[in-house]
C-alpha cells in the first residue's frame, strides 16, 4: 500500500482534491445564485408602485394601497395583487415617512422578540398564529371577529389596538402577553404587517383562509 | 469531572484542562435549556403559567440560546481536548484560552440575566444592541455579538498557530477549514435590515449553514478522532472517509440551502436546487452511521481473531453516545429532514409542529450525543482512567434521555400531521385556522405526551450529570484497587 496506487478509490489524495473541488465548486454556485436573488429581493422604489412595476418585496409606500392575495392561474398558485390607493391611518404616506414607520416596525419587532411566539415568512415559533398574511386575515376584516372585538373600523386602527393592549382582547385561553408597545409602535409594526403581506411569498400560505364557518358546515369550496 | 480541577491526571496537558473548562459550563448550560424547554412546553398546555412574567417567548429564546451556546462551548472544549493528541505539541495560547474563557463566561451570563430580568425593549436600535435582537437563535444583542467574535477569533487564531507548529493530520486540516468557514458565517447575522426578506436570507446563511455544513463536518471529524482514541481505529481508514464525508456533505448541504427559500420572497428556481440538493442531504449521514458501525465491528474483530476477547473500546459511555449520534444523526437529520424537505410538502408543513420534531431529534442527535461522548473522553482523562465502564447510572441517562427525545419528537410529529392537515390543508392557515388545530382534543394531548417526555428527558439528564461527577472517580479508585 506504501507508495503504490492500488485505486482511486481507497487513494487518500484523489478524496481530498474531490472534497475541495465539490465544495469549492458548490460555494460558486451559492454565491452567483444569491447575487442574483438579493437582486430581485431588493425592496422596490415608489416609482415601481406607482407605475405598476411588480416586485418581490415592494417599496414601503405599498402602505398607501389596498393589498390582496388572489389565483394566479398562469404561475398556478396565489400572489399578493396591489390595487388603488387606499388611506393608512387615515392619511397618505410620503416615501420617506413611511420608510421611517416601516423601519420603526421592524426594530418593533426585533425589540419586542414577536419572533419567539408567532412566524413570519413561516419562520419562527410555533406557539401563535403565522403572520406572513396577517394584514390580510378575515379575523381582522369588517365583520371579522377580531375587528369586532376592539370595535374599531379599520384593519390598522383594530391591529394597533389589539397590539397596544393584547390580553384585553383574549379570543382563546392562550393569549399575546402585554409587551409594553406604544401607539407609534403599533402603528409600525401594523404598517410591518402590512408590507409583509404584499411579499411575492411563491404561493405560502396555500388557500389562505379558508373560515371556520366554511369548514364546519363542510363547504368543499367547489364553484 | 469537578473534583478532576484540582487534582486532575492531565500531567501538565493544559489544553484539555481547558477543554474540561468548556464541558463544565457546557453542561450547566444544557441543565438550564431543559429547564426552559420544560416551562414553553408547560405553556402549551396551560397558557396562564407564568403569564406576563415569564411568557412563552422568554422560555423559549433562552431554551434555544442556551442550546446553541452550550454546543458552541462544548465544541470548543472538545478541540482544546483533542489539540495536543492531534497535533502532538502543546497549544501554545493556553493563557489566552483561559482569558477568552472568562470573557466568554462573563458576556453568556449577562446575556442571560438581561433575557431573563430584562426581556424586551422599546423599537429601537438600542434594544438590539443592548437587550435582545429578537431572531430565533441569534437574540444575543449586537455587543456580545461582537465579543462572541473577538472570542472565537482568539480561540481560532489558538488553533491554527498550535496546528501550524505541530503535525498537521488530516482530521486537523479538515478541522482548521471548517472552523474558519464556521466563525465567518456568523458575520452573516449581524446586521439589520427593514426587508424582512432580505433579514431571513442571511439568517438562513447562518443557521443553515451552520448545522447542516459545518457543523455536520465538525461532527465528521470529531468522531474520526475518537474512534481512534477509543477503539484504535486505523488512521488511514477514518481520514480517507472523512474527506469522502466532507464532499458530500458539504457538495449537498451548502446549495441545500435553498430549502429554506422557498417562501420567504426568493425566487422559484430555489424549489428545484433547493429540493434536489437537500434531498441528497441524508446520503452522507448514512455513510457516517454505516462507517461508524463498520469500524466498530472490524476492530472487534480484529482484536478476536489476535485472541483479546473482551470489548475493544477503552471508555463504554463514549462510545455509546458517539454510536447514538452515529444513528440520531441520521433519524433526526436525515430521514426528519428529509419528510419535509421537498417543497411540494413543505408549503403545507413550513412553520408547523413538524418542524420543531425534526428541529428537536437533529439538534439532539446530531449534536448533543456526541459532544456527550466527548464529556465522557474527558473524565476518562481528566481521572487517568486507562478503561471506562459503563455505570448503571451512565445506562440510565442514556436510555432516559434517548427515550425521552424520542418520544418528544413523536408527539410533536403527531401534532404536526394534525396542525398540518386541519389548519393548512383543511383551513388554509389564518387566525382561526392556527386556533382550531390547537384545539383538537388529539393535538392537546400530543401536547400533553411531549411534556411528560420531555419531564422524562430531565430525569435522564440528572443522570447525566451525577455519572459525570462520579463516575471518573469510582473508576479511578478501582484501578488503584486493581493494581
Ligand atoms: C444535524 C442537522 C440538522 C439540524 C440540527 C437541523 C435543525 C433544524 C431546525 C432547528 C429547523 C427549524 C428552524 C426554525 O426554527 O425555523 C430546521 C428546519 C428545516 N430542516 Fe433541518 N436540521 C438538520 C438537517 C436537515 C436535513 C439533512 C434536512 C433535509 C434532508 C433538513 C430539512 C429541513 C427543512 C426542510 C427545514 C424547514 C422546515 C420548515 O419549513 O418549517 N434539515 N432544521
Ligand atoms: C426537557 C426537554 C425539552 C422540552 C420540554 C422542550 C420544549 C421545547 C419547546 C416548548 C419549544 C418551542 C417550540 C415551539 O415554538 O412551538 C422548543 C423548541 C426547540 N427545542 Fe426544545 N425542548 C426540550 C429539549 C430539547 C433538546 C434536548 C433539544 C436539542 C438538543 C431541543 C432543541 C430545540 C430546538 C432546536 C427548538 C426550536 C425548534 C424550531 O424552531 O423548530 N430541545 N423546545
Ligand atoms: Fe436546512
Amino acid at each position: 500500500m506504501a507508495n503504490k496506487k492500488v485505486s482511486v478509490w481507497t487513494d487518500i489524495q484523489f478524496w481530498r482534491r474531490s472534497a475541495a473541488w465539490v465544495t469549492g465548486f458548490a460555494t460558486i454556485l451559492l454565491i452567483w445564485l444569491s447575487f442574483d436573488t438579493i437582486g430581485q429581493i431588493t425592496m422596490g422604489t415608489n416609482a415601481d408602485l406607482k407605475n405598476g412595476v411588480d416586485k418581490r418585496v415592494p417599496a414601503a409606500t405599498v402602505i398607501n394601497y389596498h393589498i390582496d392575495y388572489k389565483m394566479n392561474k398562469k404561475r398556478g398558485h396565489e400572489v399578493p395583487v396591489i390595487g388603488e390607493k387606499q388611506l393608512f391611518f387615515g392619511k397618505e404616506w410620503s416615501p420617506k415617512d413611511a420608510e421611517a414607520l416601516l423601519r420603526l416596525g421592524k426594530l418593533t419587532e426585533q425589540a419586542k422578540n414577536c419572533m419567539d411566539c408567532h412566524t413570519l415568512l413561516g419562520n419562527g415559533a410555533y406557539y401563535a398564529p403565522d403572520l406572513t398574511k396577517a394584514w390580510l386575515d378575515p379575523a381582522w376584516q369588517k365583520g371579522g371577529p377580531m375587528q369586532g372585538m376592539t370595535g374599531k373600523n379599520t384593519v390598522e386602527e383594530a391591529m394597533a389596538e389589539f397590539l397596544q393592549h393584547p390580553s384585553q382582547y383574549p379570543t382563546h385561553a392562550r393569549m399575546m402577553p402585554n409587551l409594553g408597545i406604544t401607539a407609534e409602535e403599533a402603528k409600525g409594526l401594523v404598517a410591518f404587517l402590512k408590507h409583509m403581506s404584499s411579499i411575492d411569498t411563491n404561493g405560502f400560505p396555500r388557500n389562505f383562509s379558508k373560515t371556520v364557518a366554511q369548514f364546519k358546515a363542510g363547504d368543499t369550496n367547489a364553484h | 469531572m469537578l473534583t478532576s480541577i484540582k487534582t486532575n491526571e492531565f500531567r501538565g496537558d493544559k489544553s484539555k484542562e481547558l477543554g474540561m473548562m468548556y464541558f463544565r459550563v457546557a453542561l450547566i448550560l444544557f441543565g438550564a435549556q431543559l429547564l426552559m424547554g420544560l416551562i414553553a412546553a408547560i405553556q402549551f398546555i396551560v397558557p396562564g403559567f407564568l403569564f406576563e412574567l415569564f411568557d412563552f417567548s422568554v422560555a423559549r429564546m433562552v431554551h434555544i440560546n442556551a442550546l446553541v451556546v452550550w454546543m458552541l462551548y462544548a465544541m470548543i472544549g472538545s478541540v482544546y481536548f483533542m489539540l495536543p493528541d492531534e497535533t502532538g505539541v502543546e497549544t501554545v495560547g493556553i493563557g489566552l484560552g483561559k482569558l477568552a474563557f472568562w470573557v466568554l463566561t462573563a458576556a453568556v451570563t449577562v446575556v442571560v440575566l438581561v433575557f431573563i430580568f430584562i426581556q424586551v425593549g422599546s423599537g429601537t436600535e438600542t434594544s438590539i444592541w443592548l437587550i435582545n435582537e429578537g431572531r430565533e437563535y441569534l437574540e444575543a444583542p449586537r455587543w456580545a455579538d461582537i465579543g462572541i467574535v473577538v472570542v472565537v477569533l482568539t480561540f481560532y487564531w489558538n488553533v491554527f498557530a498550535t496546528y501550524m507548529k505541530g503535525k498537521q493530520t488530516g482530521i486537523m486540516t479538515v478541522l482548521i477549514a471548517d472552523l474558519f468557514a464556521l466563525a465567518g458565517l456568523y458575520l452573516a447575522g449581524m446586521f439589520f435590515t427593514d426587508n424582512i426578506s432580505m433579514d431571513q436570507f442571511w439568517w438562513w446563511w447562518v443557521i443553515h449553514l451552520w448545522v447542516e455544513a459545518t457543523w455536520e463536518v465538525f461532527v465528521g471529524a470529531l468522531a474520526a478522532y475518537a474512534l481512534i482514541k477509543i477503539i484504535g481505529a486505523k488512521r488511514e481508514i477514518v481520514e480517507m472517509w472523512l474527506w469522502i464525508e466532507v464532499l458530500m456533505l458539504f457538495g449537498s448541504g451548502i446549495l441545500g440551502l435553498g430549502h429554506h427559500y422557498f417562501w420567504i420572497g426568493t425566487p422559484e428556481y430555489w424549489w428545484e436546487i433547493g429540493a434536489l440538493f437537500s434531498a441528497l442531504e441524508p446520503v452522507p449521514l448514512v455513510a457516517m452511521f454505516v462507517h461508524v458501525l463498520y469500524d466498530w465491528g472490524k476492530e472487534q474483530g480484529k482484536a478476536k481473531a489476535e485472541g483479546h476477547p473482551g470489548a475493544v473500546m477503552n471508555n463504554g459511555p463514549a462510545m455509546a453516545w458517539i454510536v447514538t449520534n452515529a444513528f440520531g444523526n441520521f433519524l433526526g437529520a436525515g430521514i426528519w429532514g428529509f419528510f419535509h424537505t421537498l417543497p411540494q410538502v413543505n408549503i403545507y408543513t413550513h412553520g408547523t409542529q413538524f418542524t420543531a420534531a425534526h428541529g428537536h431529534l437533529a439538534f439532539f442527535g446530531a449534536y448533543a450525543t456526541i459532544l456527550i461522548g466527548m464529556m465522557y473522553l474527558g473524565v476518562q482523562y481528566a481521572y487517568g482512567v486507562k478503561k471506562l465502564t459503563s455505570t448503571f447510572k451512565s445506562k440510565m441517562a442514556i436510555f432516559l434521555i434517548v427515550f425521552g427525545v424520542l418520544g418528544m419528537t413523536v408527539a410533536l410529529t403527531i401534532a404536526g400531521y394534525e396542525q398540518v392537515l386541519v389548519e393548512r390543508a383543511e383551513l388554509g392557515g389564518g387566525w382561526t385556522a392556527f386556533f382550531a388545530a390547537q384545539d383538537l382534543p388529539w393535538y392537546i394531548q400530543a401536547q400533553v405526551w411531549r411534556a411528560m417526555m420531555g419531564v422524562v428527558t430531565f430525569v435522564g439528564f440528572i443522570y447525566l450529570v451525577w455519572d459525570l461527577l462520579t463516575i471518573g472517580k469510582h473508576a479511578k479508585a478501582a484501578q488503584a484497587a486493581a493494581e
